[in-house]
């Protein structure tokens, strides 16, 4: 289990969290939500040790985080972020075999159960074709696949994922995570699109301004009330197969302005 | 695959080193080269059948000036590597963190002004390396910003530092009344390894670029991770910003020491990192070593080529690695535009 308490961030001067606290169970999916600039990547980020909070701990399987190794943290989290300059010339199952860096000794060369969890990530994800390929070469779908496939190769008990579904269109989004979804037994996951937190999260934390206005299952969190004050949007609620889904329009007084 | 590589290129390695202490303004046979040097060094019993002033070129003046060109040359090449990993830009070179300029600056003002420090015989070593190691610091200090320092930091502050030094270099040349001094400069600018000679200079090269390819090597899994980003490296739990302040130190010193000894040698340490990934691939527990090797033969070569082609007059050997360097950075310019486009 992580669990986040009271946690406090700025950056330079500008205030960006005011005392969040959250808790990733295990064999849960927990989604975080929010407008631009809620914090939720920069809550994420704090779950594995990236930032540090100026007040407030996080806990990872009981133990505070600002107590454990980095390599000790990727033992146990395993994160996804898709770097925005990546110009690596790696090969996919090299991109998958730095998953095991956090399992093997500085002197210890990639042995056969090393190979194996390699193999198997690849396969799990659907992409032992990709292998030779170079992973720029790959489209931003299967960029993602290869990500989490390194991150399964960790076998750390949490997955933590930031914007997975960004610059992808709407199959891959699903693909993604009903991938994770498939694979991960617990996971953190920063997501954009209300509809898809809906469709493929266990818990909600709806942040606005730096504090947590909402947390808890979909059904509660997606409120329509609740997201036309954090969203100042329109919200409209309705069900698709058995998911809540959210249909947006513009305020009145947005759409006046707008017009005006 | 890479392994065959690194055979292949050791067997190259060492031919090259028996050719580069063979070729020369006066040539000596292979068969010589093998007997004087396995007679030095098992102290191969048997009739020296060969000449004293041949013996004194193969042992005294030639395999030292080899040796030193090997090292310089995996130096230099596997230092670019690792700075290329550390600040993600394919056109990082081992002069990227201030060190030529600063052993320049050093090397200048040691030979126009005599500044001995009295090292006596080895000022000229020394003084490039104490200037190359406070320049490197310097780019250090500057890049370093509320305890973290980015690749992007790091690189605008070694380019800073770099011309900086560059204009304090030639204000030393500019000021100084000795024609001769200036031309000394000039040459060490463009490298040379005619100071190779055994002793405690060399020796100390060889161990520190011997423990920086080795750990280079170790880490390669590290540095694949740091190579494709900040973020990637801290998740997988290599701390991006203590690695690097690591890589950093070891990178200063294997350079300083290169380049104290051998001066500013260009375009090695830019160019053989990419025939190295070309090669093996870009993991660099792979790489570094195939770089290692690439950069001593690349450089055994260039050496005997800036011996030979004026003999008896030397070429400073960096005219030969730019003139043979640059086509090669041309070349992967037009590959890389074409792979992007």
């Amino acid at each position: 289990m992580i669990v986040a308490e009271d946690l406090h961030f700025g950056y330079d001067a500008r205030p960006v969290l005011h005392g969040v606290g959250l808790e990733a169970r295990p064999g849960r999916v927990l989604g975080l939500l929010g407008p631009n600039g809620s914090g939720k990547t920069t809550a994420l980020r704090m779950l594995y040790g990236s930032l540090r909070p100026a007040r407030g701990r996080v806990t990872i399987g009981g133990r505070p985080l600002a107590t454990l190794r980095p390599r000790e943290v990727a033992q146990q989290v395993a994160v996804v972020v898709q770097e925005s300059d990546a110009d690596t010339m790696l090969t996919v199952r090299e991109m998958v075999t730095l998953g095991r860096l956090p399992r093997l000794g500085t002197f210890q060369r990639a042995g056969a159960a090393d190979r194996q969890a390699i193999d198997a990530a690849l396969a799990r994800v659907g992409a032992t074709h990709l292998a030779a390929r170079a992973y720029t070469d790959l489209s931003g779908g299967e960029r993602q696949r290869v990500l989490v496939a390194r991150a399964l190769a960790q076998e750390a008990d949490f997955l933590l994922l930031d914007e997975p579904t960004n610059h992808l269109d709407i199959r891959y989004q699903h693909e993604v995570l009903g991938l994770v979804r498939e694979v991960a037994t617990s996971a953190v996951v920063v997501l954009h699109d209300l509809n898809l937190a809906a469709r493929y999260c266990d818990d909600l934390v709806l942040l606005h301004r730096g504090r947590v206005a909402a947390a808890g299952p979909p059904d509660l969190v997606l409120d329509p009330d609740l997201l036309e004050r954090v969203y100042g949007i329109g919200v409209t609620r309705t069900d698709a197969a058995g998911y809540p889904q959210l249909l947006f329009h513009p305020l009145a007084a947005t759409s006046e302005r707008l017009s005006a | 695959m890479a392994r065959r590589w690194t055979a292949g290129l050791l067997a190259v390695l060492l031919v090259s080193v028996v050719a580069g202490t063979a070729l020369g303004a006066i040539h000596v046979p292979f068969g010589s080269v093998v007997q004087v040097v396995g007679h030095h060094l098992f102290l191969l019993p048997g009739e020296q059948t060969w000449s004293a002033p041949r013996d004194s070129i193969v042992w005294e003046v030639r395999l030292p000036r080899v040796i030193l060109a090997a090292v310089v040359g995996a130096g230099l090449a596997v230092s670019g590597m690792a700075l290329q990993a550390m600040v993600r830009n394919l056109l990082a070179d081992p002069y990227l963190l201030g060190v030529s300029s600063g052993a320049s600056t050093g090397a200048a003002a040691a030979i126009l002004f005599g500044v001995t420090l009295g090292l006596g015989e080895h000022m000229l070593s020394a003084s490039a390396f104490v200037g190359a190691i406070a320049a490197s610091t310097l780019v250090y200090v500057v890049a370093r910003s509320a305890g973290r320092v980015t690749s992007t930091r790091l690189l605008l502050a070694g380019v800073a530092v770099g011309y900086a030094l560059q204009a304090v270099t030639s204000f030393l040349i500019f000021a100084s009344d000795s024609a001769e001094g200036a031309r000394s400069v000039m040459f060490w600018l463009l490298g040379s390894l005619a100071l190779a000679a055994w002793g405690q200079p060399l020796a100390v090269a060889v161990v520190v670029v011997l423990l920086a390819v080795a750990v280079l090597t170790v880490l390669g899994r590290q540095l694949d991770a740091l190579a494709v980003g900040d973020e990637t490296a801290l998740a997988l739990g290599v701390p991006p910003e203590r690695f690097r302040t690591g890589l950093l130190v070891l990178v200063a010193l294997c350079v300083a020491v290169v380049v104290s000894a051998a001066g500013a040698v260009g375009f090695v340490g830019l160019v053989v990192p990419h025939l190295a990934r070309r090669a093996v691939g870009a993991a660099h527990t792979r790489a570094v070593p195939v770089a290692a090797l690439m950069g001593a033969i690349l450089l055994i070569w260039a050496d005997v080529l800036a011996r030979v082609l004026l003999a008896p007059q030397e070429i400073p050997i960096g005219i030969i690695t730019a003139v043979v360097g640059a086509p090669f950075l041309l070349i992967l310019v037009r590959r890389l535009q074409a792979t992007a486009a």
